[in-house]
Order: structure tokens, then sequence, then C-alpha cells
């Protein structure tokens, strides 16, 4: 993890008209830090990340995306970002080597680098005898990692994740935080979201939105030690819990 | 059948919040019955055409004058010579041109014999027979006109009655036609769709877990969409009656019996459509590509089917929508009792049993 | 352009890979090209008739063959009952009734005229007005074969004669198919274009995958270009089959006038049409609505575009709107080239219209899809 901010917003803020979804969050991220983004739901987690990859407009506030504008650099934003839902990512009617070809195409590699970089992803996550077949077929777990796999394909400076492991199985958990890793280890910053109390554990830092606020933002070991929890689990009740805003 | 009842009213949810769907299920009888009714017909009027008179004198005039009063023509050029008239069909699209000899009027009085030659542009056949005939009979009237003088024996006259549409509205016609269109491809397709999409979505599952029998749930499907067709019907015969002086000289109960037994077999039809369709896309294709410009044309309103090739014919018995045609015009128009219809209704009666029997045994229970 | 044959290679892919979705493109259209053509006649033929003869005479008799010897006409029921007569109409049996009234003969002979009765199934207002016609055509032309039994030929030169001759230019034999086909062709490929593209666009807005693509550098423009393109390509190539395999040697059409004009303006309706799909995409949220959306205007298109019935004859109104429909020109345009051989100067009104189509269309769809994404 190193001293450059990659992420930095300042009081940014989106309204729907009168209900303030997420209310002037100010923060920063650092290049390869695995920053986790939590919250209850309802707590504006998934408006602030739609913000920060492009997909909407703030209302108000400031924020840089590697370095460019989020109002007027959006296009260099997303060259320079990787994206994965827990609700999509592939093409389920096209083959696993298909959709490394496209996402690969569409982020600029070369035709030499996509031959490349396709065999390398496939030899890694072992999908050897599942090239050809379509995505639909594979399950979920494999899904997910070949995904992660695809958003990060041309190494971008951050990549987001929106609940990537949601229904998934512990192995497979374990394994895909070993992807976030490794990429991490490669330099790309990591912002994920996730409901999984355990996986707060191995960010470098987590922020906790509550009403649309950010409440907390620290290291796992400090904010323990602030509320004096022994699990991530305990300092997310201990916040959550004045939450005036309910999920449904 | 509480269960049953809270599922209709789901139903009916979805279908009267989709607004845009709605707009359309109601608006395209209104927008078909007001353009049947006012705008398509099947008459030729002001076709475009030209004169080309050599002659220009008292005898061509007359049958230019004639020519332009009839509404079946529109005189936009005349022209004199014969090069013209080649790009004027080409150009302007126009649909015939009379050509008059230099000596017309003076042939006429001295040999007692002239020439008219008319060119029609074939490319629509129809047309070109129906404008010949119009203005063939126009100058045969002018000829008429001249033999006035002399007293001929052995006069046979014809007295014609129009029967059930004695204006000869085009729209007598057409109506029974839309209501049978209307209410088999709405039902058809919305239900379809309407079942297929909780298949492509996933909530299929969730309702054949639930403890309501499977098919009971989907027949909650097709019952708002049986209560839009009442509705629809309703607005059509409304509007025909009104709008178009359209007469019900049968029985409105009857007329409304059957019409709900056709409801009901479009129903069972677009419920064997979802049953063999795994996604919207399919569905929709199937009733609308599929059915549309088939059931325009085999329903028999647009063309008649004794001019269909036998074969054509054949496959018209199987289309739900012919026979019901031929129900509407019985009881609107010509005012006829069950007793003139009953062997139509039992194939009515008989497809619909069909298609509900095929499609609950090929109604998944499960999905595959 | 890289990203655009990217976009495109995985749209081709998954269009053909749809099982179930490719038959419905191009299968159904091609098979109702083949049958409904055959469907479509205007022509009125085999028109049934009751003769009531009251009179049973010579002439009666002479008449009633002459009647059935026309072949416009086939004899449904002769008897002497005009309920039983009218019972055959009732039951569509019968189109028209001629009643021949007791002492027919004798009374044209004695008192010069006589009347017949005529009673006519006017549901259909046409076939009625033609039937009709036909009858009276050969009543009259009976009526002159009688005069020439009884009275001096040379009493009839003094009346004047105009002899009308009539020639068919473009379709000398009169093909109802050759009007037809074309037009069928541009209404099934305005369908599977315009309906199927539009569907195409709105499934991935249902679906949610549009999110994705929102993320990624990949424009708007390219976007919109990679959902069209592919049913610009398939537009123009069921057009083809349509008009080279099923028209040439099916119905045996050969175009008169210059395909490259065709296509060409082929090239640019397409254009048009998918502005239009796009336009309607935007409206939709879901397939469903998309659906009935493009349900509504391809029936409008189909009524008011002069495909089976005229536009002129129309009211002022009605012809307004079927005049500001992309699908009347082009079916116009089709007709023009492939029957008469028009040139570009013939047709260079329509293209201008097209044109601005396009434009419009396009322009108003990229406009509301920028607001509303």
């Amino acid at each position: 993890m190193t001293s450059e901010v990659v992420i930095k917003t300042d009081k940014l803020t989106k309204r729907f008209g009168d209900f303030i979804a997420t209310n002037e969050i100010t923060f920063e991220v650092y290049a390869g830090e695995i920053f986790g983004f939590l919250g209850a739901n309802g707590a504006g987690k998934t408006t602030a990340m739609k913000m920060l990859c492009g997909l909407s407009k703030p209302s108000s506030g400031n924020a840089t995306i590697a370095g460019f504008d989020i109002y007027k650099q959006t296009e260099e934003i997303k060259k320079n970002i990787g994206y994965m839902s827990q609700k999509f990512s592939l093409y389920e009617d096209l083959t696993v080597i298909e959709n490394i070809q496209f996402f690969g195409g569409i982020y600029g590699l070369s035709d030499k680098q996509l031959k490349a970089k396709s065999i390398e992803l496939i030899e890694t996550l072992g999908l050897q005898s599942e090239a050809k077949k379509l995505v639909a077929s594979l399950p979920l777990g494999w899904k997910q990692k070949l995904a992660f796999s695809v958003a990060v394909i041309h190494e971008p400076k951050i990549v987001f994740l929106d609940e990537p492991t949601g229904g998934v199985d512990p192995i497979v958990r374990r394994q895909f935080w070993d992807l976030i890793y490794q990429a991490s280890g490669r330099g790309i910053t990591i912002f994920v979201t996730t409901h999984y109390m355990d996986e707060a554990e191995y960010c470098n830092r987590i922020s906790m939105m509550v009403d649309g606020v950010i409440q907390a933002l620290d290291t796992p070991d400090n904010l323990k030690k602030q509320f004096s929890a022994n699990t991530m689990d305990e300092v997310f009740f201990e916040l959550a819990r004045g939450a005036k805003r309910k999920s449904d | 059948m509480k269960q049953f009842l809270s599922f209709v009213r789901k139903e009916f949810y979805h279908v009267f919040r989709d607004k845009k769907t709605l707009l359309m299920l109601f608006g395209l009888p209104i927008a078909l019955i007001v353009l049947f009714g006012f705008a398509v017909t099947n008459e030729i009027k002001n076709a475009k055409i030209v004169i080309c008179d050599y002659a220009k004198d008292e005898a061509t005039q007359q049958i230019i004058n004639k020519l332009e009063a009839s509404n079946q023509f529109k005189i936009t050029k005349t022209i004199m010579s014969h090069t013209e008239i080649e790009n004027a069909f080409k150009k302007e699209n126009i649909k015939l041109a009379i050509i008059f000899p230099t000596n017309f009027n003076k042939d006429l009085l001295h040999l007692n014999k002239a020439q008219v030659q008319i060119i029609a542009d074939a490319s629509d056949p129809n047309t070109a027979n129906t404008l010949t005939n119009y203005a063939t009979a126009i100058i045969m009237d002018y000829q008429q006109e001249l033999m006035k003088n002399n007293t001929i024996p052995l006069r046979i006259f014809s007295e014609i009655r129009m029967l059930y549409n004695p204006e000869l509205k085009g729209a007598t016609n057409f109506v029974p036609g839309i209501m049978a269109l209307v209410l088999l491809l709405v039902c058809v397709l919305m239900t379809a769709v309407s079942i297929v999409r909780e298949k492509e979505t996933g909530t299929m599952e969730i309702l054949l877990v639930s403890p309501i029998s499977p098919f009971l749930v989907i027949i909650s499907k097709a019952i708002p969409y049986f209560f839009l067709s009442l509705i629809n019907l309703s607005v059509i015969l409304i509007l025909s009656v009104t709008l178009l002086e359209m007469p019900i000289n049968g029985s409105l109960w009857l007329l409304i019996a059957e019409s709900t037994l056709l409801i009901i077999c479009a129903l069972s039809l677009g419920l064997l459509i979802s049953n063999n369709t795994q996604s919207q896309q399919s569905a929709m294709l199937i009733s609308m590509m599929g059915m549309l410009v088939p059931t325009m044309l085999f329903t028999g309103f647009m063309f008649p089917i004794e001019n269909m090739p036998v074969p054509l014919q054949i496959i018209t018995n199987i289309v739900p929508s012919k026979w019901y045609y031929i129900i509407v015009k019985s009881i609107m128009i010509k005012g006829l009792g069950f007793s003139a219809i009953w062997k139509e209704t039992l194939i009515l009666f008989g497809t619909t049993c069909f298609l509900m029997f095929v499609s609950l045994k090929t109604f998944k229970n499960r999905l595959v | 352009m890289r990203t655009l044959k990217f976009l495109l290679r995985k749209e081709f892919k998954q269009i053909f890979r749809n099982k179930a979705l490719l038959p419905l493109i191009f299968v159904v259209p091609i098979v109702q090209l083949l049958i409904l053509p055959l469907a479509a006649d205007y022509e009125v033929k085999n028109i049934n008739i009751s003769i009531v003869d009251h009179d049973h005479s010579t002439y009666s008799q002479q008449l009633i063959s002459k009647i059935t010897a026309s072949g416009y006409f086939q004899l449904a029921d002769y008897g002497t009952s005009f309920n039983q007569a009218f019972q055959q109409i009732e039951k569509d049996k019968s189109d028209l009734i001629l009643e021949i009234p007791k002492g027919f003969e004798k009374k044209l002979v004695r008192e010069n005229s006589e009347k017949l009765f005529v009673a006519v199934n006017a549901i259909n207002g046409v076939k009625a007005g033609l039937g009709g016609a036909y009858l009276n055509q050969i009543i009259t032309e009976y009526n002159a074969d009688i005069r020439l039994q009884w009275s001096q030929p040379d009493k009839f030169n003094t009346t004047s004669v105009i002899n009308v001759t009539s020639t068919n230019w473009f379709n000398k034999f009169l093909n109802y198919r050759f009007f037809m086909v074309p037009g069928i062709l541009v209404v099934l490929v305005t369908m599977v274009a315009s309906y199927m593209s539009a569907l195409n666009i709105v499934k991935e807005k249902e679906v949610g995958t549009i999110e994705q693509i929102n993320v990624t550098p990949i424009k708007k423009y390219q976007f919109i270009l990679g959902k069209l393109i592919p049913f610009w390509v398939i537009g123009m190539f069921i057009f083809s089959i349509g008009l080279f395999v099923v028209g040439r040697f099916v119905y045996g059409i050969v175009p008169v006038g210059s395909l490259f004009l065709l296509y060409g303006y082929l090239a640019i309706y397409l254009i048009a049409l998918l502005g239009m799909s796009l336009l309607i995409s935007t409206f939709a949220e879901t397939q469903q609505q998309a659906m009935s959306i493009a349900f509504f205007f391809i029936m409008i298109f189909m009524l008011m575009g002069g495909l089976f019935t005229p536009i002129d004859s129309m009211p002022t109104w009605a012809y307004y709107i079927a005049k500001s429909i992309p699908v009347t020109y082009f079916i116009e345009v089709v007709r023009m080239i492939i029957l008469k051989g028009s040139s570009f100067s013939d047709i260079k009104f329509h293209f201008v219209v097209m044109i601005g189509f396009a434009v419009l269309l396009n322009g108003l769809a990229i406009w509301n899809y920028k607001k509303t994404s």
C-alpha cells in the first residue's frame, strides 16, 4: 500500500428529490489497498459506489478517481477501472473464452495481449476443460472467479466489487480472496462492499456508512479497539444499531 | 379458493400497473376501428389519371367533365403527347391514361364509330381492372345519352336491392373482422408473454412450490386478460354502433356469449404457446410475427377465402377467428339466431377444448 | 473502431446462438412470403347466384344459360321460392338472388319492357358492387341479343358506338402476386428489423447487463451501433432471400428497374426503421412494453401503408397520416422499381423523404436515449 491517493471524495452528495441518499461523504483511498466499504442495506453504499464508477452523477460535491474528475472525465475514469457486481458480470450465452476476448478487447488489449491473457487466465483458474463452454453452464463460484479475473484483465488502477461473494461457499470465497490479494499485490486498488464481516477483516481499511454518512473509517484492528469489540460483527452492530433508516 | 383469489389479485396489479402496455391494449382496438371504419377501404377513389386529348372537341369535353365529376378519378393532367404518358406512369404514379384520337367527335357524328384508348397501370391488377371498368362505364354512359333520341324496344330493367348493407359501407365487412383479430391476437400475445415472463425471471419456481395447484396459478394469469378483452369487446361494439352506425340486428347476449368463447379459445392458445417457449422474445415472436399477418388474411375479412388456393382454404379452417368472423356477421348484420350458427359455434368450442387439453398435457409441473 | 468490432462480434454470436429465435427471424418471414401472397387476391370470382324462376320460359332459360356461361357466376340454387333462395344467402351459400317474375317473356314482348329483381348480399360492399355490376352487364348483353332477334339490324346503324380499347402496362398478365409479393416482403422485413432490434435493446435494460456496459469504456454511440448494425444486416439478408429466392423462383418476379437503386433505398429505409426501434426502446422499460408499442405501430403501418388498400382512396386526414409513415414510401418505391422500372429521377422525392425520416428518427432516438440514461 502506498500513499498515492487513487480515490478522493470531497462532500460527495446524491439527492433523490428530498431524500439524501449519500450525505457529503469525504474520504480517501490509497493505491494498492484493499478498501472495505461497509454499511447496512439502505445506508447509501450502492449509491456511493455508482457515483464513483461513473454510473450516476452526483448532486453536489467533488471526487477524483485515479486522478480524473468525476464530472468532466468520466470516459477516462471508465478506462481505468474495473467493475463486478453480484447480479451480473458475464454474458451467459457466450463461452468462457468469448467473454474474455470481448471484455479484453473492449478495454483495449491488442490481439497478441488478448491471446496471452486468455491462456493465462484459463490456466490460473483451472478452466481448461470449460474454456469453450457457455458461461451459463458454470457453477456460481467459478463464474464469480472468472468475472473477477475479467474485471481486472486490463490491470486497471481500481476495481469496484459490489458484494462479489454473495451466495458462494466458504472454500470458493477463500479462493476468491486469494485472487483479490494477488491483484492487490500487483498494485490494483480493491474497493469492495460486502456483508460478510470476516471478509471485512481481510481489508486494509474499512469505512462504515450509516444513514448516508460515513460513521467510521479505520483499519479493522483500530475499529475493534475503538468499539471494544472482539469481532467486526460487534463493531457493525454497534454502529448500525442506531441507524434511523431501516432496510426493507 | 382464497389462495386462488390472491393470485388473481396479484395478476390484476401486474397488468394495470403497466400503463404503457395498457395503453396499447386499449388503444389498438380503438385505432383499428377508426382506421377501418373511415380510412381503410377496398374502394378505389381519387385515382390519379391523365387525359391525352388530341381532339379537344365537344364530345371529349363532355366525357372529361363526367370523369372529373366522379369521385373515383382525379385528373392530374391533360397532357398532349404520348411520350409524356410513360413518364407520368413512372414518375407520378398515375393509374390510368385515357387517349382521345384527333377526330373523335367528327368520327362519332359521321362514321357513327369512334375510338378511345385506355392505358392502365397494371402493377395493381385489381385497381387497373376496376378503373378501366369505371372509365368504360362512364364512356358508355355518354354513349347511352347519345342514343336517347331513339326509342329502344324491349328494354329490361333490373331492380337491385342491396341486402344488409344498403349503403355498401366498408365498415360492415371490416368491423367483425377487427373484432376477431383484436380479441384473438391480444389475448394470445398477452397471456403467452405474461406466463413466460415468470419462467424467465425465475419467479415461476416460487409459484410452482406454492400450495396452490400450478395449473390454477396459470389460470389466474389469464383472468385479467379475460376481463380486459371483455372491456375491449364492449368498446369496439360501442364505437361501431355509435361512430360507424353498425347495426346489431341479432341478440346481443348471443354475441357476447360467442365472443367469450373466442376469448377463452385465444387464452388457451396463449397458454399453449407459453408452455413451449422459454423466453419472452420467442413468445412474442411467435404470437406477433407468426400470427399477425396470417390471422389478418385467413380470417377472411380482407380477402375472400373462396379466392384462395384450396390448400390455403383448408388452413383457414383451423384459424379460430375465421369461424368467429362468420358468427359475428350472422348475428350482428344478418340478425340470425343460434340455429344458424350452431355449426360454427361447435367448431369453435371444439378447438377451445382441444387447445386446453393439449396445454394441460404439456404443462410441465416442474421446471425442466 | 476496435471496440465496435468486439461489440458486433458479441451481438452476432448471441443472435445466432439463440436456437429459439433464429428460426423465427429467418424461417417465419420466408414461409409467410411463400404462403401469404397466395391468399391475397381481390379479384371477384366464383360468385354464387341463386335463381328464382317464376316464368320457366325460353327467355328465362336463355338468360340463365348466359349467366352460367359467363364464368363469373356459379349456380348455387335454382328454384321457385324466393324464401328458399333467401335462406341460401343467410347461410352464405349464395351471394345474390335473381328473381325472374312470372310472365316475363310475354310481358317483355307485349309491353316492350319488363323488370327483373336482384337481391345482393352487400356485407362485403366491394364484392356486392362488382357482382351486381357483372350481372347487370350480362343482362344488358342479353337485352341486346333479344333486340337483335326481333328488330331489323339497320335500325341500329344510326346509333353511335364508342369502341373502348384497353391495354395494361407493367404487368401484362395482371398477375396480382407481382403486386403483393414486394409489398408483403417490405412488411415482413419491417417487422423483423424494427421489432427484433427494439426487443434486443430493451432486453439488456431489463436484465441489467446494460449497467455493466455503462461502466466500461464503451461509448454510447458504439453501444447503439452494436445493437443496430446486426439487424441492418439481417434485414438486408432477409430482403435478398425474399426477392431473389422466393420472388424469382416461386413467383417469377424479375425486377425491371435497377437493383442498385433498390438496395440503396433499402439501406436507407432500414436505417430509418432502426432509428424508430431505438426510439421505441427508449420509451420501454420491459420487453413486454417494447413489444406492445412496436405491435401497435406495426399494425398501423400495415393498414395505412398502402399494402392492401390504396392510400388514394383514404379521406384526407388519413391520407396525410399514411404519408407520414416510412413504410408507405418504401412499399411504393419497391413496386415502382420492380414493376415499372422507375429510375432515380422518378423516385428522387422518395429518397429525400426517407433520408429525412432516417435523420429525424435517429436524431430523436439518440437525443431521448441520452436523456434517459
